[in-house]
Protein backbone atom coordinates (compact mmCIF):
# COMPACT_ATOMS: atom_id res chain seq x y z
CA UNK A 1 0.00 0.00 0.00
CA UNK A 2 2.86 2.72 0.56
CA UNK A 3 4.59 1.59 -2.92
CA UNK A 4 0.90 2.15 -3.86
CA UNK A 5 0.50 5.73 -2.99
CA UNK A 6 3.89 6.43 -4.37
CA UNK A 7 3.37 4.63 -7.57
CA UNK A 8 4.16 8.06 -9.56
CA UNK A 9 6.18 9.35 -7.40
CA UNK A 10 6.47 11.69 -4.62
CA UNK A 11 4.81 14.53 -6.04
CA UNK A 12 1.93 12.42 -6.77
CA UNK A 13 1.66 11.43 -3.40
CA UNK A 14 1.65 15.20 -2.00
CA UNK A 15 -0.45 16.36 -4.82
CA UNK A 16 -3.03 13.29 -3.33
CA UNK A 17 -2.48 14.03 0.63
CA UNK A 18 -3.04 17.80 0.01
CA UNK A 19 -6.12 18.09 -2.28
CA UNK A 20 -8.67 20.17 0.38
CA UNK A 21 -10.66 17.62 0.53
CA UNK A 22 -8.11 15.08 1.81
CA UNK A 23 -6.57 17.76 4.12
CA UNK A 24 -10.06 18.60 5.43
CA UNK A 25 -10.92 15.36 6.18
CA UNK A 26 -7.77 14.56 7.88
CA UNK A 27 -7.86 17.83 10.49
CA UNK A 28 -11.13 16.49 11.40
CA UNK A 29 -9.95 13.20 12.29
CA UNK A 30 -7.31 14.67 14.33
CA UNK A 31 -9.24 17.66 16.01
CA UNK A 32 -11.90 15.26 16.91
CA UNK A 33 -10.00 12.36 18.09
CA UNK A 34 -7.80 15.12 20.09
CA UNK A 35 -11.51 16.39 21.79
CA UNK A 36 -12.46 12.79 22.32
CA UNK A 37 -9.43 11.89 24.09
CA UNK A 38 -9.68 15.02 26.53
CA UNK A 39 -13.07 14.38 27.13
CA UNK A 40 -12.67 10.56 27.76
CA UNK A 41 -9.13 10.69 30.40
CA UNK A 42 -11.56 13.13 32.13
CA UNK A 43 -14.74 11.02 32.39
CA UNK A 44 -12.79 7.76 31.80
CA UNK A 45 -11.17 8.59 35.49
CA UNK A 46 -14.24 9.69 37.01
CA UNK A 47 -15.82 6.26 35.86
CA UNK A 48 -12.67 4.18 37.11
CA UNK A 49 -13.17 5.68 40.29
CA UNK A 50 -16.75 5.34 41.00
CA UNK A 51 -16.18 2.22 40.00
CA UNK A 52 -13.23 1.09 42.55
CA UNK A 53 -14.10 3.36 45.29
CA UNK A 54 -17.79 4.01 45.25
CA UNK A 55 -20.03 1.54 46.65
CA UNK A 56 -24.02 0.76 45.39
CA UNK A 57 -26.64 -0.84 43.71
CA UNK A 58 -26.20 -2.04 40.16
CA UNK A 59 -22.32 -1.31 40.39
CA UNK A 60 -21.70 -4.65 38.63
CA UNK A 61 -24.24 -4.42 35.90
CA UNK A 62 -22.11 -0.41 35.34
CA UNK A 63 -18.76 -2.13 35.56
CA UNK A 64 -19.64 -4.69 32.96
CA UNK A 65 -21.61 -1.88 30.75
CA UNK A 66 -18.31 -0.21 29.77
CA UNK A 67 -16.66 -3.25 27.87
CA UNK A 68 -20.29 -2.87 25.68
CA UNK A 69 -18.69 -1.04 23.08
CA UNK A 70 -15.64 -3.26 22.01
CA UNK A 71 -18.49 -6.26 22.25
CA UNK A 72 -20.61 -4.27 20.05
CA UNK A 73 -19.99 -4.06 16.26
CA UNK A 74 -19.07 -0.41 15.37
CA UNK A 75 -21.83 -0.37 12.88
CA UNK A 76 -24.52 -0.99 15.27
CA UNK A 77 -22.76 1.58 17.86
CA UNK A 78 -23.61 4.17 15.22
CA UNK A 79 -27.02 2.80 14.97
CA UNK A 80 -27.74 3.27 18.61
CA UNK A 81 -26.53 6.73 18.61
CA UNK A 82 -28.42 7.29 15.66
CA UNK A 83 -31.63 6.30 17.29
CA UNK A 84 -31.17 8.47 20.11
CA UNK A 85 -29.62 11.45 18.82
CA UNK A 86 -30.98 11.61 15.43
CA UNK A 87 -33.86 12.77 13.62
CA UNK A 88 -36.37 10.77 15.33
CA UNK A 89 -34.62 11.38 18.72
CA UNK A 90 -37.19 10.96 22.02
CA UNK A 91 -35.89 13.62 23.42
CA UNK A 92 -35.30 16.40 20.49
CA UNK A 93 -31.68 16.00 20.33
CA UNK A 94 -30.89 15.89 16.55
CA UNK A 95 -27.20 15.89 15.75
CA UNK A 96 -26.53 13.55 12.92
CA UNK A 97 -24.38 14.76 10.07
CA UNK A 98 -22.88 17.47 12.37
CA UNK A 99 -19.26 17.42 13.32
CA UNK A 100 -20.59 16.92 17.00
CA UNK A 101 -21.93 13.62 15.61
CA UNK A 102 -18.43 12.65 14.61
CA UNK A 103 -17.45 13.56 18.55
CA UNK A 104 -20.15 11.41 19.77
CA UNK A 105 -19.83 8.58 17.85
CA UNK A 106 -15.55 8.67 18.74
CA UNK A 107 -16.63 8.91 22.51
CA UNK A 108 -19.36 5.66 22.35
CA UNK A 109 -15.88 3.76 20.88
CA UNK A 110 -13.37 4.95 22.63
CA UNK A 111 -14.64 5.16 26.15
CA UNK A 112 -13.18 1.84 27.67
CA UNK A 113 -9.72 2.85 27.04
CA UNK A 114 -9.00 5.07 29.68
CA UNK A 115 -11.75 3.19 32.28
CA UNK A 116 -10.20 -0.44 31.84
CA UNK A 117 -6.14 1.37 32.14
CA UNK A 118 -6.80 3.50 35.24
CA UNK A 119 -9.15 0.50 37.13
CA UNK A 120 -6.39 -1.87 38.47
CA UNK A 121 -4.34 0.57 39.31
CA UNK A 122 -6.30 2.40 41.35
CA UNK A 123 -7.56 -0.84 43.04
CA UNK A 124 -3.71 -1.54 43.54
CA UNK A 125 -3.15 2.34 45.22
CA UNK A 126 -2.29 2.28 48.62
CA UNK A 127 -4.72 4.15 50.37
CA UNK A 128 -2.14 4.97 53.23
CA UNK A 129 -0.42 7.62 51.19
CA UNK A 130 -3.70 9.85 50.95
CA UNK A 131 -4.34 9.29 54.42
CA UNK A 132 -1.29 10.14 55.42
CA UNK A 133 -1.52 13.67 53.32
CA UNK A 134 -5.00 14.20 54.97
CA UNK A 135 -4.27 14.39 58.01
CA UNK A 136 -0.98 16.53 57.67
CA UNK A 137 -4.20 18.20 56.87
CA UNK A 138 -4.23 17.83 52.72
CA UNK A 139 -7.79 19.02 51.53
CA UNK A 140 -9.38 16.41 49.04
CA UNK A 141 -8.18 18.60 46.05
CA UNK A 142 -4.79 18.53 47.29
CA UNK A 143 -4.93 15.13 48.07
CA UNK A 144 -6.40 14.73 44.63
CA UNK A 145 -3.64 16.43 42.66
CA UNK A 146 -0.44 15.88 44.43
CA UNK A 147 -1.17 11.73 45.57
CA UNK A 148 -3.68 10.20 43.28
CA UNK A 149 -3.49 12.12 40.25
CA UNK A 150 0.46 11.32 39.50
CA UNK A 151 -0.29 7.66 40.63
CA UNK A 152 -2.18 7.36 37.87
CA UNK A 153 -1.14 9.56 35.20
CA UNK A 154 0.97 6.80 33.56
CA UNK A 155 -2.81 4.51 33.16
CA UNK A 156 -4.44 7.87 31.83
CA UNK A 157 -1.75 8.24 29.30
CA UNK A 158 -1.63 4.85 28.29
CA UNK A 159 -5.00 4.51 27.60
CA UNK A 160 -5.21 7.84 26.03
CA UNK A 161 -3.08 6.72 23.81
CA UNK A 162 -4.85 3.54 22.82
CA UNK A 163 -7.95 5.25 22.65
CA UNK A 164 -6.42 8.50 20.14
CA UNK A 165 -5.35 5.35 17.80
CA UNK A 166 -8.64 3.85 17.75
CA UNK A 167 -10.13 7.42 16.87
CA UNK A 168 -8.20 7.92 14.15
CA UNK A 169 -8.61 4.90 12.70
CA UNK A 170 -12.38 4.41 13.76
CA UNK A 171 -15.04 3.89 10.50
CA UNK A 172 -18.35 2.02 11.20
CA UNK A 173 -19.88 4.29 13.96
CA UNK A 174 -19.31 7.10 12.15
CA UNK A 175 -20.58 5.94 8.44
CA UNK A 176 -24.44 6.19 9.49
CA UNK A 177 -24.53 9.29 12.15
CA UNK A 178 -22.22 12.13 10.31
CA UNK A 179 -23.66 11.58 6.73
CA UNK A 180 -19.87 11.86 5.50
CA UNK A 181 -20.56 15.55 3.93
CA UNK A 182 -17.15 15.96 2.13
CA UNK A 183 -15.30 19.21 4.21
CA UNK A 184 -17.69 18.85 6.93
CA UNK A 185 -18.44 16.25 8.68
CA UNK A 186 -16.07 13.33 6.43
CA UNK A 187 -13.35 11.63 8.82
CA UNK A 188 -10.22 10.58 6.69
CA UNK A 189 -11.41 6.95 7.35
CA UNK A 190 -14.68 7.63 5.28
CA UNK A 191 -12.90 9.46 2.72
CA UNK A 192 -10.39 6.88 2.01
CA UNK A 193 -13.23 4.39 1.29
CA UNK A 194 -15.18 6.72 -0.83
CA UNK A 195 -11.79 6.92 -2.44
CA UNK A 196 -11.99 3.07 -2.99
CA UNK A 197 -15.34 3.66 -3.88
CA UNK A 198 -15.12 5.90 -6.87
CA UNK A 199 -11.81 3.91 -7.99
CA UNK A 200 -9.03 6.76 -7.08
CA UNK A 201 -6.57 3.88 -5.28
CA UNK A 202 -3.53 6.28 -5.15
CA UNK A 203 -5.71 9.01 -3.33
CA UNK A 204 -6.64 6.14 -0.20
CA UNK A 205 -3.54 4.63 -0.24
CA UNK A 206 -1.73 8.19 0.43
CA UNK A 207 -4.45 8.98 3.35
CA UNK A 208 -4.00 5.69 4.58
CA UNK A 209 -0.43 5.67 4.88
CA UNK A 210 -0.68 9.45 6.91
CA UNK A 211 -3.36 8.02 9.19
CA UNK A 212 -1.38 4.49 9.96
CA UNK A 213 1.98 7.48 10.37
CA UNK A 214 -0.25 9.41 13.15
CA UNK A 215 -1.60 6.26 14.68
CA UNK A 216 2.02 4.71 15.13
CA UNK A 217 3.20 7.82 16.49
CA UNK A 218 0.64 7.97 18.34
CA UNK A 219 1.01 4.97 20.25
CA UNK A 220 5.09 5.87 20.26
CA UNK A 221 4.64 9.39 21.89
CA UNK A 222 1.79 7.92 24.59
CA UNK A 223 3.86 4.86 25.54
CA UNK A 224 6.78 7.22 26.01
CA UNK A 225 5.11 9.32 28.22
CA UNK A 226 3.17 7.01 30.05
CA UNK A 227 6.74 5.27 30.61
CA UNK A 228 8.30 8.47 31.66
CA UNK A 229 5.28 9.24 34.08
CA UNK A 230 6.32 6.10 35.72
CA UNK A 231 9.63 6.90 36.11
CA UNK A 232 9.14 10.04 37.66
CA UNK A 233 6.98 8.63 40.24
CA UNK A 234 10.15 6.52 40.91
CA UNK B 1 -20.41 13.20 51.28
CA UNK B 2 -21.87 15.23 48.98
CA UNK B 3 -19.13 15.14 46.44
CA UNK B 4 -19.44 11.27 46.56
CA UNK B 5 -22.93 11.48 45.10
CA UNK B 6 -22.42 14.29 42.77
CA UNK B 7 -19.27 11.85 41.51
CA UNK B 8 -21.50 9.01 40.92
CA UNK B 9 -24.52 10.93 39.22
CA UNK B 10 -22.01 12.12 36.64
CA UNK B 11 -20.26 8.99 36.15
CA UNK B 12 -23.64 7.02 36.05
CA UNK B 13 -25.24 9.78 33.58
CA UNK B 14 -22.27 9.88 31.46
CA UNK B 15 -22.37 6.01 30.84
CA UNK B 16 -25.98 6.06 30.82
CA UNK B 17 -26.50 8.62 28.05
CA UNK B 18 -23.92 7.36 26.11
CA UNK B 19 -24.10 3.14 26.00
CA UNK B 20 -27.00 3.05 28.06
CA UNK B 21 -30.17 4.76 27.17
CA UNK B 22 -29.27 4.69 23.40
CA UNK B 23 -28.96 0.63 23.41
CA UNK B 24 -32.00 0.07 25.06
CA UNK B 25 -33.43 2.63 22.17
CA UNK B 26 -32.19 0.22 19.95
CA UNK B 27 -34.32 -2.68 21.16
CA UNK B 28 -37.53 -0.36 21.30
CA UNK B 29 -36.96 0.60 17.59
CA UNK B 30 -36.81 -2.75 16.44
CA UNK B 31 -40.09 -3.82 17.79
CA UNK B 32 -41.91 -0.71 16.99
CA UNK B 33 -44.18 -2.46 14.52
CA UNK B 34 -44.43 -5.37 16.70
CA UNK B 35 -42.51 -8.33 17.56
CA UNK B 36 -43.71 -10.44 14.17
CA UNK B 37 -42.32 -7.35 11.84
CA UNK B 38 -38.86 -7.71 13.28
CA UNK B 39 -38.35 -11.31 13.28
CA UNK B 40 -40.21 -11.21 9.72
CA UNK B 41 -37.10 -8.86 8.48
CA UNK B 42 -34.19 -10.86 9.80
CA UNK B 43 -35.60 -13.93 8.51
CA UNK B 44 -36.04 -12.71 4.86
CA UNK B 45 -33.31 -15.01 2.62
CA UNK B 46 -31.08 -11.91 2.30
CA UNK B 47 -30.89 -11.71 6.12
CA UNK B 48 -30.47 -15.53 6.90
CA UNK B 49 -27.40 -15.48 4.50
CA UNK B 50 -26.01 -12.47 6.08
CA UNK B 51 -25.96 -14.05 9.10
CA UNK B 52 -24.95 -16.99 7.90
CA UNK B 53 -21.50 -15.44 6.27
CA UNK B 54 -20.83 -13.97 9.10
CA UNK B 55 -21.23 -16.81 11.02
CA UNK B 56 -18.94 -18.75 8.61
CA UNK B 57 -16.07 -15.56 9.06
CA UNK B 58 -16.26 -16.52 12.91
CA UNK B 59 -16.14 -20.01 12.33
CA UNK B 60 -13.16 -19.86 10.12
CA UNK B 61 -11.81 -16.87 11.63
CA UNK B 62 -11.96 -17.77 15.36
CA UNK B 63 -10.32 -21.47 15.21
CA UNK B 64 -7.03 -20.11 13.14
CA UNK B 65 -6.23 -17.36 15.40
CA UNK B 66 -6.91 -19.12 18.25
CA UNK B 67 -4.00 -21.78 17.31
CA UNK B 68 -1.72 -18.88 15.82
CA UNK B 69 -2.50 -16.78 18.22
CA UNK B 70 -1.32 -19.49 21.18
CA UNK B 71 1.73 -20.52 19.29
CA UNK B 72 2.72 -16.90 18.82
CA UNK B 73 2.67 -16.33 22.45
CA UNK B 74 4.59 -19.11 23.51
CA UNK B 75 7.38 -18.27 20.53
CA UNK B 76 7.11 -14.68 21.93
CA UNK B 77 7.55 -15.54 25.67
CA UNK B 78 9.64 -18.75 25.67
CA UNK B 79 12.02 -18.30 23.12
CA UNK B 80 15.05 -15.85 22.75
CA UNK B 81 15.48 -14.72 18.97
CA UNK B 82 16.35 -12.09 16.53
CA UNK B 83 13.04 -9.85 15.67
CA UNK B 84 11.44 -10.91 19.00
CA UNK B 85 10.41 -7.58 19.44
CA UNK B 86 9.25 -6.80 16.20
CA UNK B 87 7.15 -10.09 15.94
CA UNK B 88 5.92 -8.32 19.41
CA UNK B 89 5.12 -4.84 18.04
CA UNK B 90 3.72 -6.51 14.71
CA UNK B 91 0.99 -8.23 16.54
CA UNK B 92 -0.09 -5.10 17.48
CA UNK B 93 -0.45 -3.46 14.23
CA UNK B 94 -4.32 -4.56 13.61
CA UNK B 95 -4.79 -2.41 16.67
CA UNK B 96 -3.17 0.39 15.74
CA UNK B 97 -4.43 0.15 11.48
CA UNK B 98 -7.66 1.45 10.25
CA UNK B 99 -10.66 -0.94 9.33
CA UNK B 100 -10.41 0.56 6.47
CA UNK B 101 -6.76 0.67 5.70
CA UNK B 102 -6.90 -2.83 6.35
CA UNK B 103 -9.22 -3.26 3.55
CA UNK B 104 -7.78 -1.72 0.95
CA UNK B 105 -4.49 -2.52 1.71
CA UNK B 106 -6.08 -6.28 1.16
CA UNK B 107 -7.58 -5.28 -2.39
CA UNK B 108 -4.18 -3.56 -3.31
CA UNK B 109 -2.59 -7.42 -2.59
CA UNK B 110 -5.07 -9.62 -3.39
CA UNK B 111 -7.35 -7.15 -6.03
CA UNK B 112 -8.01 -9.84 -9.41
CA UNK B 113 -7.13 -7.06 -12.03
CA UNK B 114 -3.81 -5.45 -10.41
CA UNK B 115 -3.17 -6.75 -7.23
CA UNK B 116 0.31 -8.07 -6.95
CA UNK B 117 -0.57 -11.95 -5.93
CA UNK B 118 -4.44 -11.75 -7.08
CA UNK B 119 -3.60 -11.61 -10.39
CA UNK B 120 -1.90 -15.02 -10.10
CA UNK B 121 -5.13 -16.16 -8.23
CA UNK B 122 -7.39 -14.80 -10.35
CA UNK B 123 -5.46 -16.78 -13.39
CA UNK B 124 -5.94 -20.06 -11.36
CA UNK B 125 -9.63 -19.05 -11.07
CA UNK B 126 -9.57 -18.45 -7.40
CA UNK B 127 -11.59 -15.34 -6.60
CA UNK B 128 -10.34 -13.55 -3.61
CA UNK B 129 -11.83 -9.87 -3.43
CA UNK B 130 -15.64 -9.48 -3.66
CA UNK B 131 -15.88 -13.28 -2.11
CA UNK B 132 -15.67 -14.94 0.79
CA UNK B 133 -11.88 -15.43 0.99
CA UNK B 134 -11.03 -12.01 1.11
CA UNK B 135 -13.76 -11.43 3.56
CA UNK B 136 -12.70 -14.25 6.08
CA UNK B 137 -8.42 -12.64 5.74
CA UNK B 138 -10.09 -9.43 6.40
CA UNK B 139 -11.52 -11.31 9.50
CA UNK B 140 -8.52 -12.50 10.62
CA UNK B 141 -6.39 -9.74 10.28
CA UNK B 142 -8.69 -7.21 12.44
CA UNK B 143 -8.82 -10.04 14.93
CA UNK B 144 -5.57 -11.63 14.97
CA UNK B 145 -4.07 -10.07 18.52
CA UNK B 146 -6.67 -10.74 20.71
CA UNK B 147 -5.40 -14.55 21.67
CA UNK B 148 -2.16 -13.62 21.84
CA UNK B 149 -2.11 -10.31 23.88
CA UNK B 150 -4.37 -12.39 26.72
CA UNK B 151 -2.38 -15.64 26.26
CA UNK B 152 1.39 -13.68 26.84
CA UNK B 153 0.82 -12.36 30.50
CA UNK B 154 -0.72 -15.84 31.84
CA UNK B 155 2.48 -17.94 30.01
CA UNK B 156 4.86 -15.28 31.45
CA UNK B 157 2.81 -15.80 35.31
CA UNK B 158 3.25 -19.51 35.55
CA UNK B 159 6.65 -19.97 34.61
CA UNK B 160 8.67 -22.76 33.09
CA UNK B 161 9.19 -25.53 36.61
CA UNK B 162 6.13 -27.53 35.92
CA UNK B 163 7.07 -28.11 32.08
CA UNK B 164 10.55 -29.03 33.13
CA UNK B 165 9.35 -31.32 36.17
CA UNK B 166 7.13 -33.04 33.08
CA UNK B 167 10.12 -32.96 31.00
CA UNK B 168 12.52 -34.93 33.60
CA UNK B 169 9.42 -37.39 34.01
CA UNK B 170 10.36 -37.90 30.65
CA UNK B 171 7.07 -36.27 28.72
CA UNK B 172 7.25 -35.49 25.38
CA UNK B 173 7.26 -31.87 23.98
CA UNK B 174 3.45 -32.39 22.58
CA UNK B 175 2.27 -34.61 25.76
CA UNK B 176 3.75 -31.09 27.96
CA UNK B 177 1.87 -28.56 25.99
CA UNK B 178 -0.60 -30.84 26.37
CA UNK B 179 -0.75 -31.78 29.94
CA UNK B 180 0.48 -29.47 31.74
CA UNK B 181 0.74 -25.54 30.02
CA UNK B 182 -2.22 -25.82 27.89
CA UNK B 183 -4.42 -26.39 31.24
CA UNK B 184 -2.69 -23.76 32.30
CA UNK B 185 -3.26 -20.92 30.33
CA UNK B 186 -7.02 -22.18 29.19
CA UNK B 187 -8.77 -19.24 30.98
CA UNK B 188 -6.31 -16.72 29.20
CA UNK B 189 -7.12 -18.11 25.85
CA UNK B 190 -11.02 -18.49 26.51
CA UNK B 191 -11.32 -15.03 27.38
CA UNK B 192 -8.63 -13.98 24.46
CA UNK B 193 -11.69 -16.17 21.74
CA UNK B 194 -14.37 -14.20 23.47
CA UNK B 195 -12.76 -11.17 22.68
CA UNK B 196 -11.72 -12.50 18.78
CA UNK B 197 -15.72 -13.92 18.09
CA UNK B 198 -16.87 -10.20 18.95
CA UNK B 199 -14.68 -8.81 16.73
CA UNK B 200 -15.09 -11.12 14.18
CA UNK B 201 -18.57 -10.82 14.63
CA UNK B 202 -18.98 -7.11 14.21
CA UNK B 203 -15.94 -6.37 11.57
CA UNK B 204 -17.37 -3.75 9.04
CA UNK B 205 -14.82 -1.53 7.57
CA UNK B 206 -12.70 -3.72 6.60
CA UNK B 207 -15.04 -6.58 5.16
CA UNK B 208 -16.83 -3.77 3.64
CA UNK B 209 -14.32 -2.69 1.14
CA UNK B 210 -12.84 -6.17 0.23
CA UNK B 211 -16.66 -7.90 -0.27
CA UNK B 212 -18.00 -5.71 -2.89
CA UNK B 213 -21.25 -5.72 -0.83
CA UNK B 214 -23.61 -8.19 -3.19
CA UNK B 215 -26.71 -8.63 -1.76
CA UNK B 216 -27.55 -12.04 -0.79
CA UNK B 217 -24.27 -12.91 -1.27
CA UNK B 218 -21.01 -11.42 0.39
CA UNK B 219 -23.12 -9.22 2.87
CA UNK B 220 -22.62 -10.20 6.47
CA UNK B 221 -24.76 -9.01 9.10
CA UNK B 222 -23.29 -5.81 9.98
CA UNK B 223 -22.97 -4.74 6.38
CA UNK B 224 -26.81 -5.92 6.27
CA UNK B 225 -27.42 -3.46 8.91
CA UNK B 226 -25.91 -0.35 6.33
CA UNK B 227 -27.78 -1.81 3.95
CA UNK B 228 -31.00 -1.72 5.05
CA UNK B 229 -30.87 1.28 7.01
CA UNK B 230 -29.99 2.94 3.47
CA UNK B 231 -33.04 1.44 2.33
CA UNK B 232 -34.50 3.43 4.64
CA UNK B 233 -35.96 -0.11 6.40
CA UNK B 234 -35.70 0.69 9.39
CA UNK B 235 -37.10 -1.76 10.75
CA UNK B 236 -34.62 -4.30 9.29
CA UNK B 237 -31.40 -2.30 10.09
CA UNK B 238 -32.54 -2.09 13.92
CA UNK B 239 -33.86 -5.92 13.91
CA UNK B 240 -30.97 -6.74 12.60
CA UNK B 241 -28.89 -4.49 14.84
CA UNK B 242 -30.55 -6.28 18.26
CA UNK B 243 -29.48 -9.75 16.78
CA UNK B 244 -26.06 -8.89 16.88
CA UNK B 245 -26.28 -6.38 19.80
CA UNK B 246 -27.82 -9.73 21.68
CA UNK B 247 -24.62 -11.73 21.06
CA UNK B 248 -22.44 -8.29 22.02
CA UNK B 249 -24.46 -8.46 25.26
CA UNK B 250 -23.73 -12.58 25.61
CA UNK B 251 -20.07 -11.84 24.86
CA UNK B 252 -19.73 -9.72 27.65
CA UNK B 253 -21.50 -11.92 30.21
CA UNK B 254 -18.99 -14.74 28.78
CA UNK B 255 -16.41 -11.77 29.59
CA UNK B 256 -17.18 -11.56 32.72
CA UNK B 257 -17.66 -15.16 33.79
CA UNK B 258 -14.25 -16.14 32.82
CA UNK B 259 -12.55 -12.91 33.81
CA UNK B 260 -12.85 -13.77 37.89
CA UNK B 261 -12.20 -17.18 37.37
CA UNK B 262 -8.74 -16.09 35.45
CA UNK B 263 -7.43 -14.37 38.28
CA UNK B 264 -8.17 -17.44 40.49
CA UNK B 265 -6.14 -19.65 39.20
Amino acid sequence: MVSKSFENGLDSFWTAVTTPQAVASLKLTLIASLIVVLINAVFGTLIAWVLVRDEFPGKGIAGSLIDLPFALPTIVAGLTLLAFYGPDSPVGINVAYTRTAVVMALLFVTLPFVVRAVQPVLLELDREMEQAAESLGAGRLTVFRRIILPNLSPAILAGAGLAFARAVGEFGSLILITGNIPFKTQAASVFIFSMVESNNPVAASAVSVVLLVIALMVLLIFGYLSKRALRHEE
Amino acid sequence: MRSRYALRFIALGYLALLLGIPVVLVFINAFQDGFAAAWESVTTPEAQHAFYLTLVMVAVAVPLNTIFGVIAALVIVRQRFRGRALLNAAIDLPFAVSPVVVGLSLLLVYGTVDGWVGKWFAEQGIRIIFSTPGMILATMFVSLPFVVRETIPVLREIGTEQEQAAATLGAGSLQTFFRITLPAIRWGVAYGVVLTTARALGEFGAVSIVSGKLSGETETATLLVESEFRRFNETGAYAASVVLAVLALVTLLAMNLIKPKESRT
